[in-house]
């Protein structure tokens, strides 16, 4: 039998960034992922041939590039391509479009709002200063509120300080943004529907919140606080698909010395005398390491591969109470050319870019009112991109291939669970909605795959399809998360960590998860930091 | 001319609450009111010959220490001390009855769940209770003892103990929804429970944020728990602090609407020197404190161009949209509630949680709820005064109704609101309809109208964790004191908030007389 310094539960991308990091210390690192490629949600597959889905996560914005550049990611082959632009559609005939040369772009926002046109400045301004604050947080642990250990409490003392420094005006603005919806937000700049449903999308996607609901003006700045090549809010793309990212940090943790094993699912997690010993694979076999590392989200983690006996009282409650609700649905469409937009000039530039199906605030709320009620709308919020346009090794010469990410789509629906022939009506749904606004959209369909939370549940294991392994709400950010108390990296029994997307910061192909807790067991093995810190070019 | 110490704008219970004080300090202060008695939002109402009734129709926690302050007993204040049981109605009548703390008509699990719910509430509200008498310093600012008052907050909650702040931290921003569901099962428990979380704001179960912070806020400072209807009614306790307000000196004027507060520009600049009536006549007063919400005192009474424009911004933004209605019914007899012998408490019909989130969800697009969710008192049960003999008021809170109707409002939409109200209340008290003699129905836009509040909202401004403490109603004004000199705030607009509490009034008297 076996024995390693750490066993990392799920080769997700945090789950490798963690193992790389632990195995750049030196230690005898493995990563065991149930299914039979790496790279959990973010992945590159070849379900038809000569098409490469991302068929998770889809663009990348938030990879830390601190890590990036530490653990070398260009040279295992990562290059990340900005997006070109990106094409909002009203409900009606309205388009709106986002040029990234900044001339172009305000001559098309006051083509529908002068007014809105200046604000967007503002906007832009503000939503940068804010996440300036949040960005300074990604790799640092958060304190423990209740601990007096001077560790905490200096990190206390630094937060308080950098909150503090920002004046009166700014903590009021500050405290207003994270609690209020975004639709309240974007009332306070602009005027005109579609700019605001098209500047509401990032504040709704992957989350179980509406438009109108207090705290989705925060979601909106978790997904603009990222960067591509240091440009803040940017998004971009993983060349060869998200799998990059994954197979990148896979020849980083090997290039250290780790090692990783697919087809090898945990069934349960081995506690002796209130420490965690190893884990025992589905096939029966024991690996045993000093700590474990669960890459799972904390719902998983506490309530299927524990026992509910290894864990100190009340922590299996905690643990089903975690709000990890599924709200997205995603549909991979081969394409065998460039779909035509009505309203839409023949622009190789602005066509390849994304497309989002917003409607208007209201649209896109009533669609949460539909997931609200266990059903998924007639007229769902879409978001499209068609990676092809700026990557061409992800379909056949000429051909495309397009990811759409809906919201909502319910976990459970209230006419019963699941069922393959529910799922083909929800991709027809989407189906429908694009071809409003693509006449001859059908026609270009090669193939199709449709992910219901149901299926992401059950291929990557989110629980409930939740792709930020839990709500990202303020009882559920920074020290809450995943519960109070263990806001560090640290789980209830002694030698088992946690470094998933249930800690903080929270989702998104960030990796800083994962380098955080790295971060906190070396602290525990008394080995030298590896981990970088943060870096802020941008201030 | 005649020049006075202060003078108030607006007699409703937080404007006399700070006249009297000030009064009692020996300032010479006049209260102006538009109306032709005391008492805004409290004030009696009789909506028709013989039934009166006031729109805030029970109070919850009305300050002790202004009680005793004010003499208040002694000019008429006085309660039987029965709190008003709340009961979560069912159509079945299985009701549900929280009385004095205590659950019943519930199973074991949720009776015990209570228990545990109760003294964690009560600890979480005791921890924050001084900070609602207190004037909450500005933030950002580095003297020693404003930092050390945000650092009592820290102090408080600490000193609950490590498990009871992780858990104040988890649930302070919870949605009512999850918090109920983590400790309940029976659906009537959970909206009887989420209701004073929920009612006069823009919030509904699903929304994050708020609603624990309005239940603490709501819990802290009542001598007992629950809701009273003093002698008099909720008007009772206006009468009382009119009189003592007079006794003390303060000279109150009915009938007098402001037009505008009166502003000069001397060397020293701008500085509040009085007030101007609807009739043109000119007040002058060494200050003057506004009990009007703070949109309507700085954009109408003051105007923009004697305030900056970022502060005019923030108040313009202040989301200020009244959701509850309220429903009035003069009624030939008592109401008979299927299954309960008197209805003698706040009845609360929302069959469940997601009731009362479809009622939002209709009424966030601007149209009017099918199914509305309401709270119900029946005040003359309490003080027969308020109806004739044998007769009886109904007075109910309507949720969601919105301030703005898509359609806008007309006697058209009025009706069709007020019917499905009635209807809703058909379904627990069947003969309901037969017995009304008399109905009367407003809409936030007729309480902005009747009662010159802003949106027809209860509480002048919404009670929101952006919109609190020392943010109440913004920076720049959340210290009753406001950017001009000589002008102050003192209604529910202002820290803690709104609510038939005096707070604001009382803290308010207190910055002025410092």
């Amino acid at each position: 039998m076996n024995r390693y310094d750490a066993i990392v539960i799920g080769a997700g991308h945090n789950g490798l960034t963690n193992a790389a990091y632990l195995a750049k210390a030196g230690l005898n690192v493995v990563v065991l992922e149930k299914n039979a490629y790496i790279g959990g949600a973010a992945v590159s597959r070849e379900l038809h041939p000569g098409w490469v889905y991302s068929n998770c996560s889809y663009v990348c914005s938030m990879l830390r590039q601190a890590i990036h550049r530490d653990l070398d990611l260009s040279r295992h082959g990562l290059i990340l391509v900005p997006y070109l632009g990106t094409i909002s559609f009203g409900d009606g005939d309205g388009r709106l479009f986002a040029y990234h040369n900044p001339d172009a772009a305000y001559l098309e926002l006051k083509r529908h709002s002068p007014h809105d046109a200046d604000a967007m400045h503002r906007f832009h301004a503000d939503l940068t200063r804010y996440s300036q604050l949040i960005r300074k947080t990604l790799m640092r642990t958060p304190p423990e509120p209740t601990s007096f250990r001077p560790k905490d409490i200096l990190e206390f003392l630094y937060l308080a300080k950098q909150f503090w420094s920002l004046g009166e005006r700014e903590i009021y603005e500050y405290v207003r943004f994270f609690t209020i919806s975004a639709a309240d937000f974007l009332d306070d700049y602009f005027e005109n529907e579609l700019i605001k449903a098209a500047m509401a999308s990032p504040g709704i996607i992957g989350t179980a919140l509406g438009v109108y609901s207090p705290g989705s003006a925060y979601i909106l700045l978790h997904h603009a606080m990222g960067d591509v090549d240091g440009n803040i809010g940017a998004w971009g793309l993983a060349r060869g698909g998200m799998g990059a990212i994954s197979t990148a940090l896979a020849c980083a943790v090997r290039s250290h010395g780790g090692e990783i094993c697919t087809q090898a699912g945990v069934r349960k997690v081995l506690v002796e005398n209130r420490k965690a010993v190893g884990v025992m694979l589905e096939n029966g076999d024991e690996l045993r390491a000093r700590i474990v590392v669960s890459n799972l989200d904390a719902k998983r983690t506490f309530t299927r591969i524990m026992d509910k006996a290894d864990l100190p009282e009340g922590i299996f409650e905690k643990a089903c109470n975690f709000k990890i609700r599924g709200s997205s649905g995603k549909v991979n469409i081969a394409l065998s050319g460039l779909p035509r937009f009505s309203g839409v000039p023949d622009d190789r530039y602005i066509n390849r870019g994304g497309q989002t199906f917003n409607g208007s605030l209201e649209t896109m709320e009533r669609a949460y009112d539909c997931w609200k009620r266990g059903r998924w709308s007639d007229n769902p919020f879409i978001e499209s991109v068609i990676p092809s346009g700026s990557d061409p090794t992800v379909a056949p010469p000429g051909c495309h291939w397009m990811s759409n990410f809906i919201q909502y789509c319910p976990s459970s629906l209230s006419d019963g669970l699941w069922s393959p022939e529910k799922r083909e009506r929800f991709g027809q749904t989407v189906i429908d909605k694009i071809e409003r606004y693509s006449p001859g959209f059908r026609n270009l369909i090669v193939h199709m795959e449709v992910r219901t939370p149901h299926e992401i549940e059950s291929e990557i294991g989110l629980t409930e399809g939740n792709i930020f392994q839990g709500e990202l709400t303020i009882d559920q950010l920074f020290f809450n998360r995943p519960f109070p108390g263990y806001g560090q990296y640290r789980m209830p029994v002694r030698n088992l960590y946690m470094c998933g997307s249930s800690t903080h910061p929270g989702g998104g192909v960030s990796s800083a998860c994962g380098a955080n807790a790295a971060r906190e067991i070396l602290i525990d093995l008394r080995r030298p930091n590896t981990v970088p810190k943060d870096d802020f070019y941008d201030e | 001319m005649d020049r006075y110490d202060s003078i108030v704008i607006g007699a409703g219970h937080n404007g006399l609450v700070c006249a009297a004080y000030l009064a009692k300090s020996g300032q010479r202060v006049l209260v102006l009111e538009a109306a032709k008695s005391p008492g805004g939002l409290a004030a009696r109402r009789e909506f028709c010959d013989g039934f009166s009734v006031s729109i805030a129709h029970s109070v919850s926690h009305f300050s002790r220490t202004i009680v005793d302050d004010l003499n208040l007993a002694a000019k008429g204040f006085t309660t039987d001390g029965r709190a008003l049981p709340t009961v979560g109605l069912s159509t079945e009548g299985n009701h549900v009855i929280l009385e004095d703390g205590l659950l019943k008509g519930a199973d074991t699990r949720d009776t015990d769940a209570n228990t545990r719910f109760q003294a964690l509430m009560s600890r979480f509200a005791k921890a924050l209770e001084p900070f609602w008498f207190k004037t909450m310093p500005p933030m950002g600012n580095n003297s020693i003892g404003d930092v050390l008052t945000f650092a009592q907050i820290g102090f408080n909650l600490r000193r609950m103990g490590k498990r009871d702040l992780h858990e104040f931290l988890r649930i302070v921003s919870l949605p009512a929804r999850d918090l109920m569901d983590e400790y309940f099962e029976n659906n009537l428990v959970k909206t009887a429970f989420s209701w004073d979380g929920l009612i006069g704001s823009k919030i509904a179960p699903r929304s994050p944020n708020s609603a624990v912070l309005t239940m603490l806020y709501r819990i802290a400072g009542q001598a007992t728990p629950g809701h009273i209807i003093p002698t008099g009614g909720v008007p009772g306790l206006v009468d009382a602090l009119s009189i003592s307000a007079q006794g003390f000196g303060a000279e109150i004027r009915y009938g007098a609407r402001v037009s505008r507060i009166l502003i000069n520009g001397g060397k020293s600049g701008l500085a509040t020197n009085g007030v101007q009536l609807g009739d043109g006549e000119k007040l002058r007063a060494d200050r003057v404190i506004s009990a009007v919400d703070p949109r309507r005192t700085f954009l109408e009474l003051v105007g923009a161009e004697y305030l900056d424009i970022g502060f005019t911004n923030r108040i313009r933004r202040l989301r200020c949209d009244g959701y509850v209605a309220k429903l009035h019914l003069a009624l030939d007899g008592l109401p008979q509630f299927s299954g309960l012998e008197r209805p003698d408490g706040r009845l609360i019909i929302a069959p469940e949680l997601d009731a009362m989130e479809f009622a939002f969800d209709d009424a966030k697009y601007g149209g009017c709820p099918a199914s509305p969710v309401l709270e119900i008192v029946v005040p003359s049960i309490r003080d027969a005064s308020l109806a004739p003999a044998d007769k009886h008021v109904l007075s109910a809170h309507v949720m969601y109704i919105p301030y703005r109707l898509k359609t806008g409002w007309n006697e058209a939409a009025r009706n069709t609101a007020r019917e499905r109200s009635i209807d809703s209340i058909g379904r627990y008290a069947p003969g309901i309809r037969e017995q009304i003699l008399h109905s009367e129905f407003l809409t936030p836009a007729d309480l902005e109208r009747e009662y010159r509040v802003t949106g027809g909202h209860w509480h002048h401004t919404e009670f929101a964790v952006d919109q609190m403490l020392m943010m109440r109603p913004t920076y720049g004004a959340a210290q009753y004191r406001t950017p001009l000199p000589n002008l102050f705030l003192c209604g529910a607009g202002c820290h803690p908030g709104g609510d038939i509490t005096g707070v604001a009034g009382h803290n308010a008297a207190r910055e002025i007389l410092r």
